[in-house]
């Protein structure tokens, strides 16, 4: 018995000795802290490319890769504590918030010629109106998804999520943001310059719609349409695709007035240490290949042209849903720009309609 | 005199995650961000008067319900050989080695629409909907909190002297007044202990009426946790007023004990 102890004992010494020399025989010329989404880059899955050890050789700059789940999250690590990031990806909304309050760099875009590759529509995004802070990382729409066993008819508006003969078979979004915005486009209201009163006005609408709801839902959304317990759903562009692969009785549907452009941008937050590789990072991470690998892991659209005309297969280019018209996304509006004040009104009036 | 040495650990871990919490949920309730006082946030908690009584409602149902199951069971293991019991004990905790959502994951499977209860319900020709109501959150709640019902009852039940049930049964009492008149007074605080165990946890939960209930089923554990992102003031003034009537619904519980214990 002692034996195999001993030997275990000297395998994991030696174990960790060839550990312990690996990570110091590459040394890397630096650093670079990314702080991103979970789940939000390509990671050698599926055959495709890892992105993080790519870049590490061909720059031999050291990758430090943290993951958040929520703008929030993200916020908060920012302002309460003492780490540094050097290239983080918030949303649109949470960009406006970090540049307002002075928490972004000005990137060096000597340092980032793919910039060039980025689409006109996306360069000069509406929370950086002008295109200092961010390169774009990835992009989407919102839309409907819906069971065709249940909805007879392809749905054209946010409307049929206020369907009666749908009753007790329909989802929302469990976000206030999200469900604020399809009640503010109903009626009539841009929600990127919304007041209070408009939100009272979106509350309501959102309160007619309740007694109809299975429920509201966030990643739920996936389980419910996938093994057909509701008959249709607001949901991303990106993840409408995965619930469609997941069930072919589903379809997707876009209302016809436009739905909510999204985005998620690269920027390098206040605290970096490291600007300008964050910059490598940024700019390697709009090399046409690397674009074209995330997106196909991601099933969220690449603003990066040239990745767009080289390298993705046509499918995914003729699915209007992953990269719409750009008569549709004229239509479309860009949630950000809204103040802490009506953002905070925003989810009260949220929660009070979940309360009554 | 014995020492005090070996208590210091347990003060400062008291006051560090226990009084110091409590003290800031405190001042966020009572304070707006300038810090100056305010009772504002109270009287927006208030609008969640009905989620409150909903809440406290559906704990009641689930306390009451864990009660009825878990006394006869206690009483029927206390009654076993003692193998059987541990083996019966042990049966009803494996359950709670597992994760609480999968459980809550594994009933939303067992109940959604041709689900198999629906598809076994449907074949005696019974069809329904079985998720997204109250029942389906009493349900899990009741699921998920039956062994501290079970246990505390069980271990009380275990330490009755069995002469005592002998004496009353040589005396002529029936198997009913025995229950009646020894078991049940003697068990009380095991009773007691089991109620407030349900209780308390099942009134300030969350996600489980996400999962199970319907649009109507919101619980004041998931109001806490929406308004918090935005507003820690009244999130923590409606954590403040569940913490009270939680504590007095616990000084009402002790009243009850301490009679039961004088007579």
């Amino acid at each position: 018995m002692k034996k195999i102890i001993s030997i275990i004992l000297a395998a994991a010494l030696a174990a960790s000795m060839t550990a312990g020399l690996s990570g110091c025989g590459g040394s890397y010329d630096g650093e670079v802290n990314v702080y991103n989404w979970g789940e939000y880059i390509s990671n050698g899955e599926d055959g495709l490319m890892d992105i993080i050890e790519e870049f590490e050789n061909q720059t031999n700059i050291k990758v430090n890769y943290t993951t958040y789940e929520t703008n929030e999250e993200l916020y908060n690590m920012l302002k309460n504590s003492n780490v540094s990031y050097d290239v983080i990806i918030p949303s649109e909304y949470m960009i406006s918030k970090l540049i307002e309050e002075d928490m972004l760099l000005e990137l060096d875009f000597d340092n980032i010629p793919n910039y060039e590759y980025i689409m006109d529509r996306f360069k000069k995004l509406d929370c950086d109106p002008e295109g200092k802070y961010t390169v774009c990382y990835s992009w989407g729409v919102t839309a409907m998804v819906y069971d065709t066993t249940k909805v007879s008819e392809k749905p054209t508006s946010w409307e049929a999520l206020w369907d009666e003969d749908l009753s007790g078979q329909i989802l929302m979004f469990n976000n206030s943001r999200d469900a604020m915005a399809i009640s503010m486009q109903l009626c009539g209201i841009n929600p990127s310059s919304c007041t209070t009163e408009d939100v009272d006005t979106a509350a309501e609408k959102l309160s007619e719609q309740k007694p109809l709801l299975k429920k509201y839902v966030m990643d739920q959304a996936f389980t419910e349409m996938e093994t057909g317990q509701a008959a249709i759903a607001p949901y991303y562009a990106g993840d409408i695709i995965t619930m469609m692969e997941n069930n072919e009785d589903l379809d997707y549907a876009m209302p016809e007035d436009g739905a909510n452009l999204f985005y998620d941008a690269m920027c390098i937050p206040t605290c970096s240490k490291n600007k300008e590789n964050a910059e490598k990072f940024i700019n390697f991470m709009q090399e046409p290949e690397v674009a074209a690998a995330n997106f196909e892991y991601l099933n969220y659209a690449t603003p990066n042209q040239k990745a767009y005309d080289n390298y993705i297969d046509e499918d995914a280019k003729n699915n209007e849903l992953i990269y719409p018209s750009d008569e549709y996304l004229d239509k479309c509006y860009v949630f950000t720009n809204v103040s802490d004040e009506v953002y905070s009104y925003m989810q009260e009036q949220f929660v009070k309609i979940q309360a009554d | 005199m014995k020492s005090k040495k070996p208590s210091i650990p347990y003060i400062i871990w008291m006051v560090i995650f226990t009084m110091i919490p409590i003290v800031m949920i405190g001042y966020t309730a009572f304070t707006d961000e300038n810090g100056s006082f305010t009772t504002e946030y109270f009287s927006n908690a208030l609008y969640y008067g009905d989620v409150f009584a909903k809440s406290l409602w559906i704990a009641f149902l689930s306390t009451a319900i864990c009660l009825l199951v878990a006394y006869p069971l206690a009483y029927l293991i206390s009654n076993m050989k003692e193998s059987t019991q541990n083996a019966v004990i042990m049966l009803l905790m494996i359950p709670m080695w597992m994760n609480f959502l999968l459980r809550i994951y594994a009933w939303v499977t067992l109940l959604q629409d041709n689900g198999p209860i629906d598809t076994a319900l449907s074949l005696l020709g019974i069809h329904g909907t079985y998720i997204g109501n109250t029942g389906a959150v009493v349900l899990g709640m009741v699921y998920e909190y039956l062994p501290f019902m079970v246990l505390p009852i069980y271990t009380v039940m275990c330490k009755i002297d069995r002469s005592l049930i002998e004496a009353a049964q040589d005396l002529g009492s029936s198997g009913f007044s025995v229950i009646k008149k020894v078991v049940l007074p003697l068990s009380m605080p095991g009773v007691i202990s089991g109620i407030t165990m349900v209780f308390v946890p099942s009134a300030s939960t969350f996600l489980v009426s996400q999962y199970l209930g319907g649009t109507d089923d919101i619980m004041i554990g998931d109001i806490i946790d929406k308004i918090f992102w935005t507003d820690q003031n009244t999130g923590s003034a409606i954590s403040l007023i569940l913490m009270v009537l939680i504590f007095v619904f616990l000084i009402i519980m002790n009243l009850f004990g301490d009679e039961e214990a004088i007579a």
